[in-house]
């Protein structure tokens, strides 16, 4: 590109935009951000890259106001300031856009970009909608958004909304714009065009800080990129030294205490087969999967490359989308849930809450829940037999509850997950699905969810295990198969499970070279 | 069950004072007569209760009433149907009115304030259009005397043969139907699959719909079952003011349904909400309209009355529920 070569040129000397030094930030339980420092020039594109978790939303989100640092300071232009808030934030001309974008779709472009800040009539206070529209035209000719201002959000595509968020930040005179992956939800072309912006955004002199998991765009753009790992600073490359190879490895540079054990269970290879299996999110691609009896099949990948939304295709909670499953020779159609969890194929969502537990019934009530006609003969439920198995349950997960009738939401969070797996493992599965299986979970819980997993996997249940957590697949699976952007980018055998391999297909580098 | 106590208390409450300022509170024909009200009202408000607790609201009961009274007219006088045939017709209608309203909501995904609002201005123009806008009783149709019976009867009544008076004036044949048609509703709700199936959904249908649960189907049969019983309630009106005029027979029910249930611990939110306590709602309703006849306030006032009775209730349950969340917040910092 040529907007990366007179880049540099537009730097100042002096003191930088941006500079926060040794920023932590505890949340109970983890430790999100240890000492982490980030500086941002005037005029200079800044990628901030690690992997799921590494603490980059973390630091942004204290850079806009929302998070309080726990220790370290932010100095803006040499001066260290505080961001009490987003208002703050933005008084100090630091604009975040977020993966998901904030925008009115019922309002028109003026509207959003002046949004809360309208200029008013002199003498009834009512909107002056002349000015509205005249201060925000020059705005979006910056932009090169050919769009009129009276254009109702809904009317315009993804791309185009992002840039009226970012025709928002100029309006309140951002100095530098926080994206943080703003291209996971655009076309090619749109991505091509967004990356010129942010060019063109250094040479009028603001600064960008650019999240992504997509190295290539980060090759393109970055002045500089800055590292994350667990929560610190991992390293740091400027312009001629960045290249994909480097930054993957200071993403992954640590060890991670992750020992495998390896499992002796019979495997039946190819018994669970999956093909053809598309969601509505990545209806162009068709996933194929094979699972063993006896094995943990990892599924790895950055967040958004549709291994969920898979997932949910595969137990028939996906209306367009669906998968040709065929599973011991067998072959299983697959219409809707109900289908799935007849043929013993559970799925134990990633929102816990939102979907795999009604938190306001007590524990017996949700174990028994997708088995609840067992229990009821006559279709009267027997809350006997439903309590036993849920006693049951309790004893053999070691579910911590004062007892069954202990509503769910008392629960903490790991306790809550034992109860979902309580409801499936009570129905005998054939092939459990977890998705995310320990997020937001303690260690020692955690610990025991892996344990329940490896028995199951022994017991001839296929398991697929959806995570981002690095340290939990290279821990937990058999094998591993990376998804990126909603395809196979390559299926990894137990030798070949590296963190480097797996990051490397992840952020679809290059598929089928790893072997 | 804390919910239930309560607003039996509340219902005692009221009971006690209306006796304390007019003890003809007691008086048999005016316990009857309560009774047939709380029959009468309680049917189509257990319709109610089930379709807010899969956190949806049907606002078309008032119409269908109006429209199956006026049906159930027509076909027994102008069209001399024989009673059974009619009787099916006028379940089988609001039943089919029902399902539409559940398809539309669970299908389209429209929402059920607008699918039963535009049910409510549908049957209720319907229903004056067929009548001709006009008046409608049941003349001189022969043979209903048992559907009469079984519909506005009294059981067990008897008479004084001395002095030609009721010594037992009977229990209204709409209590008993309430009582059977609560009986069932209260073993398909607190213990049957589907019931629980129906708290499921309304809590979260997510989850419900993530452990195979058929949340559609569910939820339609909701609004089937409200078309149902509104069925019920309409031949049960009919043959109580016997004669039906289109255009305000049935007025407000809805919302006297929705109140009733609202009042017994159901949620707008949905999940919550218990049969037991739906029928004591409505019986604290027509209390209170028998306790502005009773008190001799204007009954201009009646709307207001009940509007702030309901007020007061749900406001204390809220307070109550405010303070436990915080007490549990505390015990647990």
């Amino acid at each position: 590109m040529q907007a990366d070569e007179n880049s540099l040129s537009g730097r100042v000397t002096g003191p930088p935009l941006l500079s926060m030094r040794g920023i932590s930030k505890r949340f109970p339980g983890v430790v999100a951000l240890d000492a982490v420092t980030l500086e941002v020039g005037r005029g200079e594109v800044v990628a901030l890259c690690g992997e799921n978790g590494a603490g980059k939303s973390t630091l942004m989100k204290i850079l806009g106001g929302v998070y309080q640092p726990d220790a370290g300071e932010i100095l803006i232009d040499g001066c260290a300031i505080a961001i009490r808030n987003v208002n703050d934030a933005m008084r100090l001309g630091v604009a975040l856009i977020h993966q998901e974008l904030n925008v009115l779709d019922n309002l028109d472009v003026a509207a959003n970009v002046f949004l809360g800040r309208e200029p008013r009539h002199r003498f009834f206070g009512l909107i002056d909608q002349r000015r509205l529209h005249a201060d925000t035209a020059p705005l979006l000719r910056r932009l090169g958004l050919e769009v009129s201002t009276r254009t109702r959000l809904d009317k315009l595509s993804l791309a185009h909304q992002q840039m009226v968020e970012i025709a928002k930040a100029l309006s309140q005179n951002a100095r530098m714009i926080v994206m943080d992956e703003p291209t996971s939800s655009l076309t090619l072309q749109e991505t091509d065009r967004l990356l010129s912006l942010v060019s063109e955004l250094r040479n009028q002199g603001v600064s960008v800080v650019y999240i992504s998991h997509r190295l290539g765009e980060v090759e393109r753009v970055a002045d500089r990129v800055v590292v994350l790992r667990d929560g610190r600073n991992a390293g740091e490359l400027n312009r001629d030294q960045i290249s994909h190879e480097r930054i993957v490895r200071l993403m992954i540079g640590r060890d991670i205490q992750a020992f495998y054990a390896e499992s002796h269970a019979a495997r039946v290879p190819g018994f669970l087969q999956i093909r053809n299996a598309r969601s509505s999110r990545y209806p162009q691609h068709a996933v194929l999967l094979d699972a063993a009896q006896g094995e943990i099949l990892g599924v790895a990948g950055l967040v958004g490359a549709g291994r969920s939304e898979i997932a949910k295709a595969i137990v028939g909670l996906d209306s367009s989308g669906g998968a040709e499953i065929s599973l011991g020779g067998k072959r299983i159609d697959i219409r809707r849930p109900k289908d799935a969890i007849s043929q013993g194929i559970y799925l134990v969502p990633e929102d816990r809450r939102g979907a795999g537990l009604v938190t306001e019934m007590n524990v017996r009530e949700n174990i028994s829940l997708p088995s609840l006609r067992r229990y009821a003969p006559l279709c009267l439920i027997r809350r006997s037999k439903e309590r036993k198995t849920a006693d049951q349950q309790i004893a053999a997960l070691r579910i911590k509850t004062p007892s069954a009738e202990t509503r769910v939401v008392n629960l903490s969070g790991g306790t809550q997950q034992k109860v979902v797996l309580g409801k499936w493992l009570a129905m005998l599965p054939r092939v459990m699905i977890f998705d995310e299986p320990t997020r937001g979970i303690d260690v020692g819980s955690k610990a025991e969810i892996h344990r329940i997993m490896r028995q199951l996997a022994e017991q001839g249940t296929v398991i697929l295990m959806i995570s981002s957590d690095m340290e939990e697949i290279l821990h937990v699976s058999d094998r591993v198969v990376v998804m990126h952007e909603g395809q196979i980018a390559g299926v990894l055998d137990r030798p070949q499970c590296t963190e480097e391999n797996i990051m490397n297909l992840a952020v679809g580098k290059i598929s089928g070279t790893v072997r | 069950m804390k919910k239930i106590i309560g607003i039996l208390l509340l219902f005692i409450v009221l009971c006690a004072v209306t006796t304390a300022v007019n003890p003809r509170f007691l008086s048999q024909a005016n316990l009857t007569n309560l009774a047939n009200q709380i029959g009468m009202f309680g049917l189509f408000s257990i319709g109610a209760g089930l379709v807010i607790i899969t956190s949806g609201i049907d606002l078309s009961v008032g119409s269908m009433i109006a429209l199956t009274g006026v049906l159930l007219c027509m076909e027994l006088s102008d069209w001399h149907w024989p009673w059974p045939l009619a009787v099916l017709s006028i379940l089988l209608l609001p039943s089919i009115l029902g399902w539409i309203h559940g398809v539309l909501i669970t299908r389209t995904n429209l929402q059920p304030f607008i699918v039963t609002l535009c049910g409510l201005l549908l049957y209720r123009g319907l229903a004056r259009f067929i009548a001709k806008d006009s008046t409608k009783g049941f003349g001189d149709a022969k043979g209903i005397e048992w559907l009469r019976f079984a519909a506005s009867g009294r059981l067990f009544q008897m008479v004084d043969s001395a002095t030609g008076k009721d010594s037992f004036s009977g229990i209204p044949m709409p209590f008993v139907i309430l009582i059977v048609v609560a009986a069932i509703a209260w073993v398909a709700l607190h213990w049957s699959v589907y019931g629980r199936y129906l708290f499921a959904i309304g809590r979260n249908e997510e989850a419900a719909r993530f452990s195979g649960i058929n949340t559609r189907r569910v939820v339609t049969s909701a609004y089937v079952i409200s078309g149902l019983l509104a069925g019920v309630s309409g031949i049960v009106f009919a043959f109580y003011t016997n004669s039906v005029s289109p255009s305000t027979y049935g007025n407000f029910y809805e919302l006297y349904g929705i109140a009733a249930a609202v009042l017994g611990g159901c949620s707008l939110r949905g999940g919550e909400g218990s049969i037991l306590g739906i029928v004591i709602g409505t019986a604290i309703l027509q209390v209170l309209q028998n306790l502005v006849n009773l008190l001799g306030i204007p009954s201009s006032l009646n709307f207001a009355v009940m509007g702030a009775v309901v007020l007061v209730g749900v406001l204390a349950d809220q307070l109550l529920q405010n303070r436990a969340r915080k007490r549990l917040a505390r015990a647990r910092s």
